[in-house]
């Protein structure tokens, strides 16, 4: 599978993940949310951005506790929830917010 | 939301009319070369697969006993044909239990009995085609190998060691499935199903030692790879990720340190699960589980407890003597392994842990039974005491606690529809329609007893059931851990009254 971004055809995976993570760019990140239905707004881009900087430092996606608790601190505590997060990404915030992010999907028991 | 229907909950299970082919297609997403051959498997299908195969299955019939006479002896009685989930909520006869088994007992007895050899069309055998392959492959990823066929069966002939004998067939001959696949080979490479490196995972508990200490006042620890620790806890890495799981992991670190027993986390072996079992490798899963004896061994650990995690347990209290043993290096005072929830209730019994049963109140909970801690294994030392031992833990600490139906618990337990290697979102139709049984049952008791919560002691159910109960129309969080219900009625030598209250506010 693959997308077009500005003309450019960038792979993906049967789910639509993306192959090579560095082919991530905002560009792309607004493809990927179109794909799912969802448009990229503040709200989504705090969540995506923070996604990107944790997987930096960690070569994972934060727990959803701990993305919900940054959240929290960053936003404030109302929106330090897992129901915000599911408003922002109906398909799940690890899931469907990671594919967005351009990380790979979590596997396991999750 | 997906391109099927959810099914309709009514007043009863109904068996329902078989349709031919219901379920047919191409199965689950297929390895790759790179998630089939750190497990030793080809890349992908070999030239002589045929040849292969057959090999493959003779060498199973003379390793195990029980595969031979599981494709020899069923009388086609019936009595499994309405016990599965999938067919109950599919209505594809390939998946009653005998349909299933068939799909390869025809191949078994072209091959390998001397009727199927001389007259194939008379005793129902056929040649090993390709599309007898796919088939193999589409249906036996429609079995959760839940067992719950074989309590019915008067031979108890055990469709999830047939289901797994097919899928290590497949394997052989390059045909994975990439969701367990991939899996395995990232604890091989990382540790754990997630692939949580070691850094990710002492940040995730110390975040959660924060929030417990925010919560309580407490300093309670949740400790990496300390070594002289007495206790090794092996948990499903979700503990460590999801919802609700993260809080069951927060109950056991409470109730490790209400105990005052010094434990540790291994970043080595930071996996319980097995996913070795699913696939049907004895090699595989021997690798898996010689990780947890090195970390045990290298930490000098006295003890291990199992967290929640369903096949973990079987793994461990089935299998692992002659997996991974001897394990005469623990402590033979404490059952080797030890299971959570024995651990706790043992203490609850010796009255070394106080809780407030009133943090829970404001919930009705009833309790899923796991299958394959319902139907392979133990805990505690009396007959049952898989389905009584969880039971009272959950009754310490919850004021209001109802069954559902009996025929859909303990030993006759019905699936969460996402158990075996299936918990994928490329089988996500047949995880929704599979729990229907089981969201039937809770439907029940939530109409008639008014149950707000169930609660497992399983990584898979819990994931499967919040991703499942939306389809129902059900909250996707009434589904908690057992040991988040102890961590929200437990109270810590030293805690302080906030704690008491913001709970009492979320409530």
């Amino acid at each position: 599978m693959a997308i077009e971004v500005g003309g450019k055809t960038i792979e993906t995976d049967e789910e639509g993940y993306l192959v090579n993570l560095s082919d991530w760019n905002e560009e792309v990140a607004k493809k990927l949310a179109e794909e799912e239905g969802l448009e990229m707004n503040d709200e989504r881009w705090e969540i995506v951005n923070f996604l990107r900087d944790y997987y930096n430092e960690y070569q994972i996606a934060p727990a959803v506790r701990v993305l919900t608790k940054a959240v929290g601190k960053r936003l404030g505590k109302e929106k330090g929830t897992s129901k915000y997060l599911y408003e922002l990404f109906p398909y799940g915030p690890a899931k469907q917010a990671c594919k967005i992010a351009g990380l790979p999907k979590p596997t396991g028991c999750v | 939301m997906a391109d099927f229907e959810t099914p309709e909950l009514t007043d009863e299970i109904v068996v329902p009319h078989i349709q031919e082919g219901a379920m047919e297609g191409s199965g689950p997403f297929i390895a790759k070369p790179e998630h089939q051959e750190p497990l030793g498997f080809p890349g992908e299908l070999v030239e002589n697969w045929q040849e292969k195969a057959i090999d493959k299955m003779g060498e199973l019939l003379g390793k195990y006993r029980s595969f031979q006479v599981f494709l020899d002896i069923c009388v086609k009685c019936g009595a499994c044909t309405d016990k599965c989930h999938y067919f109950l909520s599919t209505s594809d006869p390939k998946n009653m239990p005998v349909g299933r088994q068939d799909t390869l007992r025809s191949v078994y007895r072209r091959y390998f009995t001397v009727a199927g050899k001389l007259f194939p069309k008379l005793v129902g055998a056929r040649d090993l085609t390709k599309e007898v392959l796919d088939e193999w492959y589409n249906y036996f990823h429609q079995c959760s190998q839940c067992r719950r066929c074989s309590v019915f069966c008067p031979y108890g002939i055990d469709t999830a060691e047939i289901s797994m004998a097919a899928r290590e067939i497949l394997d052989s001959v390059g045909v994975g499935q990439k969701y367990c696949n991939e899996i395995i080979a990232k604890v091989f490479k990382i540790g754990n199903n997630l692939g949580l490196p070691e850094p990710a995972l002492r940040d995730t508990l110390e975040d959660l030692e924060e929030e417990i200490y925010e919560d309580t006042g407490v300093k309670v620890r949740l400790p990496l790879d300390e070594k002289g620790a007495d206790i090794l806890l092996i948990t499903p890495s979700a503990d460590f990720f999801a919802e609700p799981h993260i809080d069951g992991l927060m109950g056991y670190a409470k109730v490790f340190h209400e105990a005052g027993v010094s434990w540790t986390i291994s970043s080595y072996a930071s996996e319980a699960a097995n996913f070795g079992m699913f696939i049907g490798s004895y090699e595989n899963m021997q690798k898996v589980a010689m990780r947890i004896r090195e970390a045990a061994l290298d930490l000098g650990v006295k003890r291990i407890v199992h967290g929640e995690c369903g096949h973990a347990w079987r793994v461990a209290y089935s299998f692992w003597n002659t997996l991974a043993g001897p394990w005469d290096f623990l402590d033979p005072n404490y059952p080797v392994p030890q299971h959570i929830c024995e651990f706790t209730w043992d203490l609850i019994q010796q009255g070394k842990l106080k809780f407030d049963k009133s943090e829970n109140d404001h919930r009705v909970v009833t309790f899923h039974d796991s299958c394959n801690v319902a139907r392979a294994t133990r805990m505690g030392d009396k007959p049952g005491g898989q389905f009584e031992i969880p039971r009272n833990v959950i009754k310490a600490v919850c004021n209001n606690y109802v069954d559902m139906e009996e025929e859909t618990i303990r030993d006759a337990t019905y699936c969460c529809g996402g158990g075996g290697g299936l918990l994928t979102d490329d089988l996500i139709e047949l995880r929704v329609k599979g729990a229907m049984p089981r969201m039937h049952a809770l439907n029940k008791v939530m109409e008639e007893d008014g149950v707000t919560n169930m609660a497992a002691i399983c990584a898979i159910c819990k994931s499967q059931f919040t991703k499942v109960l939306p389809y129902y129309k059900m909250p996707m969080d009434m589904i908690v851990s057992v040991h988040q219900l102890v961590s929200d009625a437990i109270i810590l030598t030293g805690q302080n009254e906030e704690g008491g209250e913001e709970a009492e506010e979320e409530a």
